[in-house]
């Protein structure tokens, strides 16, 4: 029996004006898988996340999250925006930031409670932000907005991860630890699913990827789908870069396999 | 109760009400949306009072509050063109509703006691003698409509903060937990809008906006707790009431302009003496960590080898004041340790670098 994808997207078109952002996008998402959505800039990536959650206006087409509609699904899905998306003067800490993670678990009007606050501070642990918990949130690098961000999602307890670019302007060390961290959700059965710029690096970190230039140009596992030909459909070929991005993959793969050997 | 009294808290309870709701406006970047609801709101006030001679009875805040929504609408449909952007759209909206309530006052309220300058500063010198009874007492009735929206505002943040936490922060975040910021948004926004509409006979169109957005605005150079910035504001709210209230008395002149008056002092005083985010704590903090800069260098170059001041200075090009001074700090906090006259940085001078450059 074929188990029921992680997120599905029937026959979507999203527009916020005259030309489509997204047209006609069919597409279903494994779950327990590592995945990468790449595209040029402009081609709907941070917009197909955002019609997975209900925040874009569909023209047409549905979005299926575990195979129901997202407000049914909502508690099995957090969201890690771009992070320039939020005020970082606001005052708050960053333990206030991570337990707005725990508010969807309260109704209207109820407080968090001390459990709220020990898992908050147990996911501000996975990402090595701990002692920073009372730092005000506009005394942090930017890579320490991230893991705040990402403690934020992992305090939702989510069985479904959607972020826009996570390795957006970090540095080498918490490119790596948001790295690990994405790997233990996927192998503890989570999806995660990674709005990506960097082509260079999509062969090593992902599993699966997301090829998307207002249309569905290809998804699959890296190995099917990621090669020159498809990468040139999608960037509109002459970049001489997309041939290393997709050679360098072949021969991480070939040296892996010598590895192995 | 004395007039003096009824005054004064009539001024106490416009003050907290506005920071309360006024706060989340500066944290959301809409001071200029608060500006226009308590501008726009003026058609349906006028409208009220002819029909009722007041403008402090409930139907009518309320009915007239009903006029804020619709502005706030309005001005995030224009938004919405994209051609007219968030500050034009304000300027098109709410001068427009001004005028239409500038021009019911001029033609049909003439003669009654709403001038276009109580229009545009209030006269809460009149509060004590608008009196309605309740409970078989005779009580001001600006009094009893801004106390109750002052509570009515305490109850709408408390039981409501997390909404409004999440929702003036991260929007998209309380969207997908189910949070619907766009109602906390608008609940904000129709609670803004009572509360310049109770407002409106005490302190006018125009002040109305200090009360909203400089308490709040004094507190966010104060802390970066939310709950702390609210409590700020509402004490720099009701202390400004109160000095605005005798300065007034003092200087013979409206109370109201006073009172915002003694507002804007007290922003000034927060911007200059604010501890961290204020002028004065900001050159301080840069004139202390460049002392402490100073003498981890001094310590790190004795940590690496030993050495007197002298040659110190001269490797640092300091000036013999400069080195006294640093010198003096750093042995009198005994974190260096002399072998004669090398003087070598001990585990304290350390333990102080990695204070100081440590992460």
């Amino acid at each position: 029996m074929k188990k029921t994808p992680a997120l599905e997207f029937h026959d979507l078109t999203v527009a916020y004006d005259i030309k489509p952002v997204l047209w006609d996008v069919d597409l279903s998402i494994p779950e327990g898988q590592l995945v990468a959505i790449v595209g040029p800039n402009g081609a709907g990536k941070s917009t197909l996340l955002k019609a997975a959650l209900n925040l874009a206006p569909l023209s047409s087409g549905f979005v299926r999250v575990y195979g129901a509609p997202y407000p049914e699904m909502r508690k099995r899905v957090a969201y890690v925006p771009q992070r320039e998306s939020v005020d970082w003067d606001f005052p708050a800490s960053v333990l206030d930031v991570v337990l707005m993670g725990r508010y969807g678990k309260r109704g209207w009007f109820q407080r968090t409670n001390a459990a709220d606050r020990t898992r908050a501070l147990d996911c501000l642990g996975k990402v090595g932000m701990l002692e920073f918990a009372d730092r005000q949130i506009s005394r942090l690098s930017g890579g320490q907005q991230q893991r705040t961000f990402l403690a934020r999602a992992l305090a939702q307890d989510a069985d479904l991860y959607l972020m826009d670019e996570p390795f957006a302007g970090v540095d080498v060390v918490t490119e790596r630890a948001i790295l690990t961290l994405l790997r233990e959700l996927r192998d503890t059965g989570k999806t995660v699913v990674c709005v990506h710029h960097d082509l260079q690096t999509v062969g090593e970190y992902f599993d699966w990827v997301v090829l998307l230039n207002m249309r569905l140009v290809a998804a699959g596992p890296i190995a099917e789908v990621f090669n020159t030909d498809k990468l040139q459909a999608t960037y509109g070929g002459h970049l001489s870069i997309l041939e290393r991005a997709a050679t360098r993959l072949l021969k991480d793969r070939r040296g892996r396999a010598r590895d192995a050997r | 109760m004395s007039p003096d009294t009824v005054i004064l808290l009539t001024g106490s309870c416009a003050a907290v009400a506005c920071a309360l709701v006024g706060t989340f406006l500066v944290l959301r970047g809409m001071a200029l949306i608060g500006d226009a609801i308590s501008h726009a709101v003026l058609p349906g006030i006028v409208i009220a009072f002819l029909l009722t001679d007041s403008v402090s009875s409930l139907p009518v805040v309320l009915g007239a509050g009903a006029l804020g929504l619709v502005t706030v609408w309005l001005i995030e449909s224009l938004v919405r063109t994209r051609r007219v952007k968030e500050d034009a759209s304000i300027a098109v909206v709410f001068p427009a509703l001004f005028a239409v309530g500038v021009l019911l006052v001029t033609r049909f309220a003439h003669g009654k006691d709403l001038d276009a300058e109580c229009v545009l500063y209030g006269e809460i010198a009149f509060a004590p003698f608008d009196t309605m009874t309740l409970w078989g007492m005779v009580i001001s009735r600006p009094l009893v409509a801004l106390a109750s929206v002052a509570a009515l505002n305490l109850v709408f943040v408390v039981a409501l903060y997390k909404e409004l936490k999440i929702a003036t922060f991260d929007g998209a975040l309380a969207a997908t937990l189910g949070m619907s910021p766009v109602l906390v948004h608008y609940l904000l926004m129709g609670t803004v809008s009572v509360t310049t509409v109770a407002s409106f006979e005490s302190v006018g169109a125009i002040l109305v906006v200090a009360f909203l957005i400089v308490p709040g605005s004094a507190a966010w150079l104060w802390t970066d707790k939310l709950h702390w910035m609210l409590t700020i504001a509402a004490a720099i709210g009701v202390t400004s009431a109160f000095l605005g209230f005798h300065l007034a008395v003092y200087w013979d002149a409206s109370i109201a302009g006073c009172m915002a008056l003694a507002m804007g002092g007290c922003f000034v005083l927060s911007w200059i003496f604010a501890p961290r985010e204020g002028l004065f704590g900001r050159w301080n903090l840069r004139r202390v960590t460049r002392e402490r800069f100073a003498e981890a260098l001094l310590l790190e170059r004795l940590a690496r080898a030993p050495g007197n001041a002298t040659e110190v200075a001269a490797e640092f090009c300091w000036t013999a004041e400069q080195v006294a001074r640093h010198w003096a700090t750093v042995t009198s906090q005994k974190w260096i340790t002399a072998t004669g006259n090398a003087w070598q940085t001990n585990e304290a001078g350390r333990a102080q670098i990695q204070k100081i450059v440590g992460d």
